[in-house]
């Protein structure tokens, strides 16, 4: 007997090229319009075709949005990945899998599920995925009218008989679902019981693009790497409607070179990359700082050093984007960790980078950009948007000093000024100079941006009652999710949570919330990188650091495992 | 050397200090500069120069234009996100042979197969001078610098003949001891619609004792009236021959299609672009329902 009254997780895993997306997609449209609390995470190989491949769909009860280690039902679209799987899969987990698939590798526990078989009957193995599709609906006991009237929708444009062939093979699979899983009991977790409010599905990659369009930028350079590729392939796509300039550069260092020259004619310029791409780009970090020009950053972190485990994930990026750059110079760094908090991501780096004239860096990691979840519209924010271009005078001088550092900023062609800027020490005017008096004043000019740029960071989100909590468990950008359901699993008053959006500078206002208290941080990468940068910046010690660095995601009971252990170690 | 005898639009106080060595052909070349755009009547509010590192990349601080200064080897794609900011913009590249044939190759490269509407003058002098007398991608083999002790043994860098390759739209190459002759080629460069390259020899009177004034005038001709700047392989042809180098407007063709064009963009500036409305936004994200 099986229930899955609060959560039930299902992994879908086949080789690349298999078409378990289309599978995994039509799936989450179908329970998202049921009205399901859903969560999807993938992770996959960097191979084209083969290997092996996996989608993590939960369903719970409670808005869950962390990946879980445990799989109730596994839908094994290739031998290979059951093998893949091995250490997630438990006596509780049951397997669909096709016998004929997996000759020499079958086990009797295993659901002989006919994926091909039927998809063949139907016409074409190219159903397989269809028929999977209704198989899972089949099991879990949703109307396969929802299906069926999705694929019409779907095909419409493919013509009556692609459309009437994909329905059939949702059939077969749906009642062969229903069939053999009759005497399992499988029951959902409950609708979510909150007024139906309109919802939006989607992941990172496409909550990212949408706050870069939100915030009005307007053109993208960048040069190809997962997973920073998917800001711009978004924006492309939305080139034409947004007016959004799209240009793939040779090189990294192109890319960051052309988006300053961008900003610096007007343009909202932002760049993509990931770690191996952002290091070729520090000159150009640098050269933002000296020139007090703007520009946005996204680094979408998969696991180093050098090529590392390209398709995977990692928050191991953020020494390299705290240190970039020669020089001293003002900068600030953005962890967005949910689909709200990706939405006002670059929003927040478009108007930190154009009110401090300064680079902003947006860090995100392969793992939440690929995540899928819901997000209700109400909760998309739009902050309000102003220009930080004046109109310039014949007198203008790009670098006049001013009180608190920052000049008005002019660009070529509008006005009667000149705009000069130069990557050598400058003068008001932006000419070259080498006098140690203007030089003097020209760093304190950079820096004296400094403190208005701390006092406006960001706080970090507490999870739970942080007055009561003699501990607080600390994470960043991607481990939001697995943070806040930990905590709620552990339930203990002891612990809270502090969640960081904002990792540079960090908020002068956030030492009270640490001091007296043992802090733990949590963070995927091998040393505590985040945790060294608190511990530096308040002065605080670290009392414990649980790291992960195997180029998956935390699973949430790895985290609760990792925190009962401090509890209980306290308390001895 | 003052150089600039008649005033220009773009004429600097005269107090400013020039760190360029005296007798150096930066000097030369900016006059032809300056006269060439002066004669073009563009109006230095709609100009903007851009360059990398070096000697020769500190042009632009000689004229009183809108300025990039950008990093070694980047002018190109600085050069771009500007012109792909506001094409209304006049946007001329000026920098050395190192700057643009070694730390910005790449850039050189792929700059050409874009195509925008850029002038790109490069001060090929052979030699590196702000880091004292290496050799450049340029130098001619044999000649003994601090590194090259035993003389420069790698084949030269062929500018010309990359371009053509490539099928850069406009290849000029000039000498700046000839002012007169390098400004009205620039002239055509900065006038042609499209990626515009001008190669221009120049003497560094201080590091390189070979290719001087006189060794430029005895191992340059300018091509006759009758050459075909519409023909490639002649084009090709001039480019790799031994012996002297050809002066001139070398090759010319309005065949190919510029950037801003074929993405495009719009002749109103990227700054004056506001952000979507709130209709427009929430049509975007309705995709997601």
């Amino acid at each position: 007997m099986y229930h899955y009254l609060h959560d039930i997780s299902m992994v879908f895993a086949g080789e690349a090229g298999q078409g378990l997306q289309t599978v995994t997609e039509t799936l989450l449209r179908i329970l998202e319009k049921s009205g399901y609390n859903l969560f999807s995470c993938t992770e996959y190989m960097s191979r084209i075709r083969g290997g092996c491949n996996t989608t993590e769909i939960r369903i719970t009860d409670n808005n869950c949005t962390a990946y879980l280690k445990r799989i109730d039902m596994l839908f094994a679209l290739s031998p290979l990945s059951v093998e893949h799987l091995q250490s997630r899969i438990t006596n509780g987990t049951l397997i669909f899998a096709e016998k004929s698939e997996f000759t020499g590798r079958w086990k009797a526990e295993y659901i002989d599920t006919p994926f091909k078989k039927f998809a063949i009957e139907t016409g074409s193995p190219v159903f397989a995925n269809t028929v999977a599709a209704g198989t899972v609906l089949g099991i879990i006991g949703i109307p396969i009218e929802r299906l069926t009237d999705y694929l019409r929708e779907q095909f419409a444009a493919k013509g009556a008989d692609i459309a009437s062939k994909n329905c059939t093979a949702a059939e077969l699979g749906y009642n062969f679902g229903r069939e053999k899983t009759a005497d399992k009991s499988i029951l959902l977790p409950s609708q979510g019981t909150n007024e139906p409010a309109e919802r939006l599905l989607m992941d990172g990659n496409a909550a990212l693009g949408i706050s870069a369009i939100a915030a009005g930028c307007n053109f993208i350079s960048s040069y190809p790497m997962s997973p920073g590729t998917s800001l711009l392939t978004f924006l492309a796509a939305k080139s034409k409607t947004f007016g959004v300039i799209v240009d793939q550069a040779e090189d990294e260092i192109a890319a960051i070179n052309a988006g300053i020259g961008a900003s610096y004619a007007g343009a909202r310029a932002v760049v993509s990359t990931s770690g191996g791409g952002f290091a070729l780009m520090q000159e150009g970090v640098s050269l933002a700082g000296m020139l007090e020009t703007p520009i946005v950053i996204h680094i979408g972190q998969r696991p180093g050093p050098a090529t590392g485990l390209p398709t995977r994930t990692e928050q191991g990026d953020l020494n390299l984007a705290l240190y970039a750059g020669h020089g001293d110079f003002a900068r600030a760094i953005l962890a967005p960790g949910t689909l709200e908090e990706l939405i006002e991501s670059m929003q927040q780096a478009f108007r930190l980078a154009h009110r401090f004239q300064i680079p902003v860096i947006v860090l995100t990691d392969q793992y939440l950009l690929d995540a899928i979840t819901t997000i209700e519209r109400k909760s998309i924010k739009r902050l309000p948007f102003k220009s930080s271009i004046i109109k310039t005078k014949a007198d203008y001088q790009r670098f006049a000093f001013t009180v608190n550092g920052l000049s008005p900023r002019g660009v070529p062609g509008y006005g009667e000024g000149r705009v000069r800027v130069d990557s050598d020490e400058h003068d008001e005017n932006g000419l070259i100079t080498e006098s140690f008096a203007i030089r003097r004043q020209m760093v304190e000019k950079r820096l004296k941006r400094k403190s208005a740029l701390s006092e406006s960071a960001l706080m970090p989100s507490i999870i739970g009652s942080i007055n009561e909590a003699a501990t607080v468990v600390i994470a960043w950008g991607s481990n939001r999710g697995v943070l806040e359901e930990a905590l709620d699993i552990i339930g203990s008053k002891k612990l809270a949570g502090l969640h960081f959006a904002q990792l540079f500078p960090l908020n002068p206002k956030l030492k009270p919330l640490l001091e007296k208290r043992k802090i733990v941080v949590m963070e995927n990468n091998a040393t505590g990188q985040f945790a060294d940068l608190l511990s530096l910046q308040t002065g605080l010690s670290i009392a414990k650091r649980i790291v992960k660095a195997t180029g998956e995601p935390f699973s949430v009971e790895e985290v609760v495992h990792a925190l009962k252990t401090k509890i209980n170690h306290d308390h001895e | 050397m003052i150089m600039n005898k008649t005033p220009t639009l773009f004429d600097m106080p005269l107090t400013t200090d020039v760190a360029w060595c005296p007798g150096c052909g930066n000097f030369m070349l900016q006059s032809a500069v300056k006269a060439a755009l002066h004669e073009l009547a563009i109006d230095p509010k709609n100009l903007v120069l851009v360059s990398g590192i070096g000697q020769a990349a500190k042009a632009p601080q000689y004229l009183n234009v809108n300025m990039f200064n950008g990093l070694h080897g980047r002018s190109l794609p600085a050069a771009l996100g500007i012109k792909l900011s506001n094409r209304n913009l006049v946007v001329v590249v000026e920098s050395g042979d190192g700057d643009m044939y070694g730390e910005g190759g790449n850039h050189f490269i792929h700059a050409i197969r874009r195509n925008s509407d850029i002038t790109v003058i490069v001060h090929n002098n052979m030699i590196y001078g702000l880091t004292k007398g290496q050799a450049s991608p340029t130098s001619q083999r044999g000649m003994a610098t601090p590194v090259q002790v035993e003389g420069v043994m790698l084949e030269p860098f062929n500018p010309l003949a990359v371009a053509l390759a490539l099928n850069a739209p406009f290849i000029a190459r000039a000498y700046a001891g000839d002012v007169e002759a390098t400004k009205k080629i620039i002239m055509q460069a900065v006038r042609f619609r499209g990626f515009s390259i001008v190669d221009v020899f120049q003497p560094c009177v201080v590091f390189n004792k070979v290719n001087t004034y006189q060794w430029f005038k005895e191992n340059t001709f300018y091509l006759p009236e009758s050459h075909d700047a519409l023909d490639r392989a002649s084009a090709f042809g001039l480019a790799t021959a031994q012996g002297k180098f050809p002066l001139g407007v070398l090759y010319q063709s309005e065949e190919r299609a510029v950037y801003e064009d074929l993405i495009d963009v719009s002749y109103t500036p990227l700054h004056q672009q506001k952000p979507p409305d709130d209709k427009a936004f929430h049509a975007m994200i309705n995709d997601y329902r």
